[in-house]
């Protein structure tokens, strides 16, 4: 504790600084954008604007103690700011050097403060290559982007791939789509590629909707510039010449920012026609999504782009054979397009290193619920439930226990502690009755009932169904009136083998992925919490005392 | 006819190239169960009822969305395939009510003929209840939604073949529910009561007013105007009491118009309808016969000169009809004064 208190060393001429102020979405709604004001009011009243800089960053992922800011530097990392913090930090660190304690992070076993960003467990053990830029780099101006390197993938990309080598290499890299899927990337552009039509669409499909996800929001609203350079050279790569990006509306700071940043790459000539003087031609358009959950279903989503009610359809056809406004189509999650830079830039052999033997790469999560560290992590495919929870999220807070994690969000499954050493990868996650979704996580401890969270999954997802196919429509209604049966002491004999019956039926049944995914978290948890099923029905008790009815 | 085989339930369907496996099932006369197709829609893929069994294909697909391909292999009753649609049918049936007013209790009604086919013995689903108020605001038919199964039929009717999309679906998940512009009545919306919807509609949700089902059926062509609709008249008693398109004539395929449906009856059973000429004779109009009728009409045209006439048509002949008048006015009457009712 004493060093850090000490006077950080000085190299001759007084130390320039650059404070990255978090302007996420989770941070400014804990005022980071006042604070912000205030740090540049004060370094201006102290006469220290030739030698400290600050920046608007989007997300640091470390949202559980926002707002958050890093000086650089030295990568000191200070939680919790507080616009009446913003004197203390200007005056003794900025201008004195010297390292306030009371904001640095502290480790929650050892109360030890950490004083630089990388040491923090929540960092340490994770692999940023998606989220390499976020917290880094001024989402709102371009020239942060290239200095860090930016849009030399597209200009080696323009400068001397065919499409063709394009795909290659990111069939080489064993990219998966991260929408939840995990088809391989690279064919899914080929089979794009192969169609033949004068106009082909790549769309970003970015209407995040999972209940406790924020990892696309996360990624857009920090570095918007990279999820563009790489659908660009998507469409390079499967022939499009227009592009749409599709993003919830309920994301206004993303949506603003991406505004942003494709006005500047069209200023700098990286989207548009002629791209860096050369053949191909691209334009994107922003399409903001109206708050249904099941537009992020590839075929609802283009209905709603073309101007439809946002339902499904039935494939085939194939949007790589027949999708938006029928012309042949590619569709890739935020996380997937944000890959693709990275991979041409440093190759994908060392891409393909990353991660298990089918799934490669890393993987973002947001985890939320009863753990220390809310927050959003990127780690390498593979990486155990444990190390997630354990040594990232901190564990479960208030000295409560494990019960379950849940993955893929209302089309997942509730894994238990069991499970805690699952590598994470899509394989084992639908192994375990799970799905690798798109990357919620949320963490429940003993004190959740695990009927009352079926329950609620299934309200989610009926109230979010599109009412097209009768075995989502009605079948997932039926299951919710059966759980809020069991959870106010109105279950029947037989409700539970009646669930898993009509779950599968449901599953097999239905339309598109949300339905065929809807009984997912009911099924899982009477797979692995099938006694507190019981209790509720048999023995009209809850458990985790969470159904008042039964208390 | 570029024609692909294919294997339904082991005999081989040859079926024109691009046909879905629904339709080749059909022409093969083999019954797979729908609430949500119709010849004259697109595929849909809804009811999920149709899903079968075939090889080299994951899950179980829907016949209706899927089209069929050479040497294409599918089962259509399988164990697998008939549980699935009980529990779809059960689904259904625990959300529908029980007093059925459209009940014929024969095949007549397609989810009667589905729920027959699938044998259901067992309801192990909760009970739901909707109470939406029925709208009774259109002059012809009913809306009852309680019976409604969201098939989406009516919207897509109205959008596909009659293209007025005076309804759309509304909301979603199980409060989903075909609807006029804000939720309004049926009558102030742009709907143009051509009831192509209440002839698709596989349940009582849309339901013409006048239900009598008719002792017998007489083919003929719909008087209304001259467009020849091909239509089938129900009787009873001697009198017209239903008016049903001819689902295989060229003319209308079945599609027929607000007055075509619902006007024929009305004034084929009016009391004032003319069914002789009439002549005007010491100031009152009185019953004739038609020679005595053309006879007075010649005689009284003859005494007028040329152009001193004129001749208005009407809409409700055909266009040969027309050309023939045009034509007698032109050359017999010597009169270029000739118009038609359309136009007025």
């Amino acid at each position: 504790m004493g060093k850090l208190t000490g006077l950080l060393k000085r190299r001759g001429a007084p130390e320039t600084h650059t404070v990255l102020v978090c302007q996420g979405t989770g941070c400014q709604s804990s005022k980071s954008d006042q604070i912000q004001a205030a740090l540049q009011q004060e370094i201006v009243q102290l006469g220290l604007s030739d030698r400290v800089k600050v920046k608007s960053t989007g997300c640091h992922g470390f949202c559980q103690r926002g707002p958050t800011l890093i000086i650089e530097p030295d990568g000191i990392f200070y939680t919790r700011v507080k616009a009446q913090d913003v004197p203390e930090i200007a005056r003794c660190h900025l201008d004195d050097g010297q390292i306030i304690d009371r904001l640095l992070y502290q480790h929650p076993g050892t109360l030890e403060a950490v004083s630089h960003y990388h040491d923090i467990p929540f960092y340490k053990k994770q692999q940023r290559l998606i989220m390499r830029n976020c917290g880094q780099i001024n989402p709102e101006d371009i020239q942060d982007y290239l200095d860090t390197g930016g849009y030399q993938a597209l200009r080696n990309v323009l400068s001397g791939m065919t499409p063709e080598q394009v795909i290659a290499e990111i069939r080489r890299s064993g990219l998966r789509g991260r929408g939840g899927a995990g088809f391989p990337t690279g064919q899914k552009w080929q089979f794009c590629r192969d169609s033949a039509a004068p106009q082909k669409f790549v769309i970003c499909n970015a209407d995040e909707g999972d209940p406790g996800a924020f990892m696309d929001r996360g990624i857009m609203e920090g570095d918007p510039y990279t999820i563009l350079e790489g659908f660009t050279i998507a469409a390079y790569a499967i022939g499009a010449s227009q592009g749409y990006i599709y993003v919830r509306a309920e994301y206004p700071l993303a949506i603003k920012r991406l505004r942003i940043a494709l006005k500047q790459a069209r200023e700098h000539g990286f989207v548009g026609d002629h791209i860096l003087d050369s053949d191909f031609s691209f334009d994107v358009t922003i399409k903001e999504g109206a708050g249904a959950f099941v537009c992020g279903e590839e075929t609802a989503l283009m209905a709603s782009i073309e101007g439809k009610r946002g339902m499904p359809r039935a494939r085939p056809p194939f949007p790589a054979q027949s999708g938006l406004w029928g012309q042949p189509t590619n569709i890739n999650n935020v996380k997937t397009l944000a890959s693709i830079p990275v991979i041409l830039t440093r190759g994908a052999e060392w891409y393909s290193s990353i991660g298990t033997e089918t799934s490669k790469g890393t993987a973002v999560f947001a985890l939320t619920g009863k753990i220390a560290n809310s927050g959003l992590v990127e780690v390498p495919m593979g990486t155990a439930l444990r190390q997630i929870i354990y040594d990232i999220g901190g564990g479960v807070p208030g000295g409560k226990s494990f019960k379950a994690a849940q993955t893929g969000g209302p089309s997942g499954g509730c894994l238990p502690a069991d499970f805690l050493d699952l590598p994470v990868d899509y394989e084992s996650l639908t192994q375990a009755g799970s799905i690798m979704g798109s990357g919620g996580l949320v963490i429940m401890d003993e004190a959740t009932c695990m009927v009352d969270i079926a329950r609620y999954f299934l309200s989610f997802t009926q109230h979010e169904s599109c009412g097209k196919c009768v075995p989502c429509r009605v079948g997932t209604k039926q299951m919710l009136e059966i759980l809020k049966d069991i959870t106010t002491g109105k279950g029947r004999a037989g409700d539970i083998d009646l669930l898993v019956r009509l779950g599968n039926s449901i599953k097999v049944g239905s339309l598109c992925g949300l339905g065929r995914t809807a009984p997912n978290p009911a099924l899982t948890s009477i797979r692995y919490f099938r006694d507190e099923y019981d209790a509720h029905i048999r023995d009209h008790r809850c458990p985790a005392g969470v159904c008042q009815e039964l208390a | 006819m570029d024609a692909i085989t294919l294997t339904i339930d082991g005999a081989a369907v040859t079926v024109r190239r691009g046909a879905t496996v629904l339709e080749a099932a059909q022409q093969a006369g083999i019954y797979i169960p729908t609430l949500c197709s119709d010849h004259d829609l697109e595929p849909y893929g809804g009811c999920r009822l149709c899903i079968v069994e075939i090889e080299k294909m994951a899950g179980l697909p829907t016949a209706c969305t899927t089209p069929a391909t050479s040497g294409m292999v599918v089962r259509t009753a399988t164990p697998a395939v008939n549980e699935a649609r009980r529990d779809i049918v059960a689904l259904l049936l625990a959300d529908y009510p029980d007093d059925c007013p459209a009940c014929t209790g024969d095949d007549r009604c397609d989810f009667h003929q589905v729920v027959a086919y699938l044998g259901l013995d067992e309801q192990p689903f909760r009970r739901l209840h909707r109470s939406i108020p029925i709208d009774s605001s259109n002059p012809f038919f009913e809306r009852d939604l309680d019976y409604c199964i969201a098939c989406g039929k009516c919207v897509r009717t109205c959008d596909e073949v009659v293209n007025v999309d005076a309804i759309e679906m509304a909301s979603r998940g199980y409060t989903i529910l075909p609807s006029a512009f804000g939720g309004k009545p049926i009558v102030q919306s742009n709907c143009i009561s051509c009831g192509e919807c209440v002839v698709r509609c596989p349940t009582a949700a849309l339901m013409p007013k006048e239900r009598r089902l008719p002792a017998q059926e007489v083919k003929t062509t719909c008087p209304y105007c001259g467009v020849g609709c091909q239509i089938y008249l129900g009787v009873s008693d001697g009198q017209v009491i239903s008016v049903r398109g001819d689902r295989d004539n060229d003319v209308n395929r079945g599609l027929l118009c607000v007055k075509g449906r619902f006007g024929v009856a009305g004034y084929v059973n009016h009391p004032e309808r003319l069914t002789l000429p009439l002549v005007r004779k010491d100031g009152a109009l009185r019953e004739t016969t038609w020679d005595e009728a053309l006879e007075m009409v010649a005689g009284r045209l003859a005494g007028f000169g040329k152009g001193e006439v004129a001749v208005i048509s009407s809409a409700k002949c055909t266009n040969e009809d027309n050309y023939v008048i045009q034509k007698f006015a032109r050359t017999v009457l010597g009169t270029n004064n000739i118009d038609h009712c359309a136009r007025l």
